[in-house]
């Protein structure tokens, strides 16, 4: 199953190589990890998409919190929670193919950042199977780079991670 | 008071009650050696290789519960030294490794003897820090020392650039009494709730056995499992890290479990229907073939470390907490309950596990005419009056020693356990004795893992650390040479060594007593003249039968109740070799 993983972790040198190591040493899979200061300067917050059977999660999350340098951690898969990631998507135009691209990313509520004579940029974000949708429906030969953030998310109502 | 970044690192050690470093010098070190120089109170010992000083400051850890101390130079000397920071890792050893770095300009630039020495162990150590600023020096050791010691122990290293330790740059300097790290807590006592059911599980077991690690002697837990399993009066076993938790002489104790454990042990095991696991963690050497372990046992499992707990034997009932406390927990509640173990179940149980012990698993050749290196085992017992401090390598001699020398005291077995790290034994004990000079220490080895680290019988002599080496010398690497009988046809590929130095004549030159012992009745008489030289360091190099093989055995992907028992006797000697 797909799962959610949260971290707040400490904002110093060589904790993220900490946390990939930890994943790359036992052989747990990272399908992407985003990670940024918070508010807090001290502290980063990691989202790591990985997915595994509730024992290998456990394992995961058991050893995670095993490093010094994690402060603490959800499971956001756990409970409700709002998913979130943004793309960018640079897709080749014709001046035949322009308003079709325009109506679907209209459709998704992608944005056009940047405009040539011969390119879109689009922008999105949403749940990642909603990027997926996009992609699905722009025609793939015209899709000259995709940039993905990875999914960073947070948990509904009152609880939440920090200190 | 003001002190430049060596005299920080120094003086940290000192005020944090460390009597050895365990070390060897180089040029990012020059600066640290030198504060060294300028004082009395830390002594250092110059080991004759980087992996020397792991494993021996790894040795003085295990023997004393203190933390071992290590200090190497940037590069080689901190490669080198890996071996010895994953042999302390995968056994739990509390270990504060510092090492040089190139200073901080150049690092990233591939200075000379320069490595990412943090990237390079971050695999195998408990947590490592880089030194980036000189007023963070002391604190950073005091954190070190506290990682390393609390919770479930390791070793952590500090790398310290050269700059760092600039004798020029002075600092005010503090020792912090205490420190705390906002994301490390490790738990002390285990939860109330969860004990209780343990408890009562335990009470209406029918065939309940008690099974103890090496947690239990990290954690000094004995005296309270002592307690625990008189109280019950369960069966117990130990594993190979555990030996000496219990008392080995005890009539409730069935011996090691695992691949290399005793019969009853094993089998107990796999009958039982009430397992609680203290302070060990399921090692594939202890389990076999996970999907038929223990098929009908309900698992208590009392561990400090909670990733350690249901990994890969799921438990019934987990139990996280420091073993010492958690037992007196326990002890407190199985006071006060009402409800007693079932007589009758237990004694129904002992009859079972009695006839187990009639199979007398252990039995082994006593009249041959060659030299049987189980025999060299109980005759070092008898000769130490089981009180010596045992250091082993890693083969058949390890597992000779952890099955024929019953340990009754924890820390007096020392050995690479996890790791299996041949090379060990010999600098091991030397920290050993080091710390214990009174005693009698000696190095159960082969003639295979004595070579890996032999430079170290130098070390003995610069620092009159005698000890005693019992080379089980049968020209094999043993271990080897008995899974390629089993499980290769007797294909011997690469396992035997047909030009072993001379010991004796190695061991004269390094300034030591050489004895070369090739007969039964010599070996006794060799024992007692070489622990009656107190001061000498003393290598016993013992020719022992070639074709022994390590009895009883769990081959690797077998359950506990599918062991290889020795065959009848002779068949082994009488096998023809090379």
């Amino acid at each position: 199953m797909r799962h959610i993983i949260s971290i707040l972790i400490e904002n110093e040198s060589g904790a993220l190589s900490r946390v990939a190591g930890l994943f790359s040493a036992r052989g747990y899979n990272i399908e992407s990890l985003t990670v940024a200061p918070t508010e807090d300067p001290s502290l980063s917050r990691m989202t790591l998409v990985t997915r595994g059977s509730d024992d290998i999660i456990e394992q995961i999350t058991k050893q995670l919190n095993k490093l010094i340098d994690v402060v603490k951690l959800i499971d956001l898969a756990e409970s409700d929670h709002i998913e979130r990631e943004l793309m960018m998507v640079k897709i080749r135009t014709t001046e035949h193919t322009r308003e079709e691209i325009r109506g679907i990313a209209a459709i998704f509520r992608g944005k056009i950042i940047d405009v040539t004579p011969t390119t879109y940029v689009v922008e999105m974000t949403g749940p990642s199977s909603k990027l997926d949708a996009f992609i699905a429906a722009i025609d793939g030969d015209t899709i000259i780079e995709v940039v993905r953030s990875g999914p960073t998310g947070i948990s509904r109502g009152e609880k939440g991670l920090h200190l | 008071m003001e002190l430049n970044g060596a005299q920080i690192v120094i003086q940290s050690l000192k005020d944090e009650g460390v009597e050895y470093i365990f070390g060897y010098p180089g040029g990012a070190v020059l600066h640290l050696y030198d504060a060294i120089f300028q004082q009395d109170d830390v002594k250092h010992i110059l080991v004759r290789h980087e992996q020397g000083a792991t494993h021996a400051a790894d040795g003085y850890a295990r023997a004393t519960g203190k933390p071992g101390v290590v200090l190497v130079t940037s590069g080689p000397g901190a490669t080198n030294a890996v071996t010895g920071i994953a042999t302390a890792y995968m056994d739990s050893i509390p270990m504060v490794i510092i090492s040089g770095q190139v200073p901080l300009p150049v690092i990233g630039s591939d200075a000379f003897q320069e490595v990412d020495m943090v990237g390079i162990t971050r695999p195998c150590v408990k947590h490592n820090f880089l030194v980036k600023d000189v007023t963070k020096l002391a604190e950073t050791i005091k954190k070190a020392f506290y990682v390393a010691t609390t919770g479930r122990p390791g070793p952590v290293v500090v790398d310290v650039p050269k700059d760092i330790t600039d004798p020029r740059i002075k600092v005010p300097y503090k020792y912090p009494k205490k420190v705390s790290i906002r994301s490390y807590n490790p738990a002390l006592t285990g939860h109330k709730g969860q004990i209780k059911k343990a408890v009562d599980l335990l009470l209406t077991a029918q065939k309940p056995i008690i099974y103890a690690g090496g947690g239990v002697i990290l954690g000094e837990g004995s005296k309270e499992l002592i307690e625990f399993t008189r109280l019950l009066e369960f069966p117990i076993t130990n594993t190979l890290m555990g030996l000496g938790a219990y008392p080995a002489t005890d009539k409730q104790f069935v011996g090691m479990l695992g691949m290399h454990g005793t019969y009853e042990a094993n089998m107990a095991m796999h009958d039982s229907d009430v397992i609680i696991a203290i302070g060990a963690r399921f090692d594939d050497r202890v389990t076999g073939k996970l999907d038929e372990f223990c098929p009908h046992a309900q698992i208590i499992h009392i561990d400090v470390d909670p990733a350690s707990i249901s990994k890969t034997v799921k438990v019934a009932i987990p139990i996280v907490g420091e073993v010492k406390p958690v037992l007196e927990q326990m002890l407190e509640m199985i006071r006060e309950s009402k409800k007693k173990p079932s007589k009758k179940a237990l004694e129904s149980w002992w009859k079972q596990i009695d006839q187990w012990r009639a199979v007398k698993c252990m039995e082994y050749d006593r009249n041959s005419r060659l030299i049987k290196p189980q025999y060299v085992i109980e005759q070092l017992y008898e000769v130490t009056k089981g009180e010596a401090y045992i250091t082993s390598d890693v083969g058949q001699h390890q597992m000779w020693a952890a099955q024929y020398y019953p340990f009754d005291k924890p820390r007096h077995w020392i050995n690479s356990g996890g790791l299996g790290t041949m090379g060990f034994g010999l600098p091991a004990a030397i920290g050993v004795k080091l710390a214990f000079p009174d005693s009698d220490v000696a190095c159960v080895t082969g003639d295979g893992s004595i070579q890996m680290c032999i430079q170290e019988l130098s070390t003995a002599l610069q620092y009159n650390a005698p000890v005693k080496i019992i080379n089980l010398n049968n020209s094999y690497l043993g271990m080897v040479r008995q899974w390629q009988e089993f499980t290769y046809e007797s294909r011997y590929s690469h396992s035997y060594m047909d030009t072993i130095p001379d010991f004796v004549k190695l061991a004269e030159a390094y300034g030591h007593v050489g004895m070369r012992i090739d007969k039964p009745e010599e070996v006794r008489p060799a024992l007692e003249e070489a622990f009656a030289l107190k001061d000498r360091t003393v290598f016993l190099d013992i020719l022992t039968d070639r074709t022994e093989n390590v009895y009883p055995m769990i081959e690797a992907g077998k359950a506990h109740n599918d062991m290889t028992l020795r065959v009848a006797e002779g068949t082994s000697t009488d096998r023809e070799l090379a």
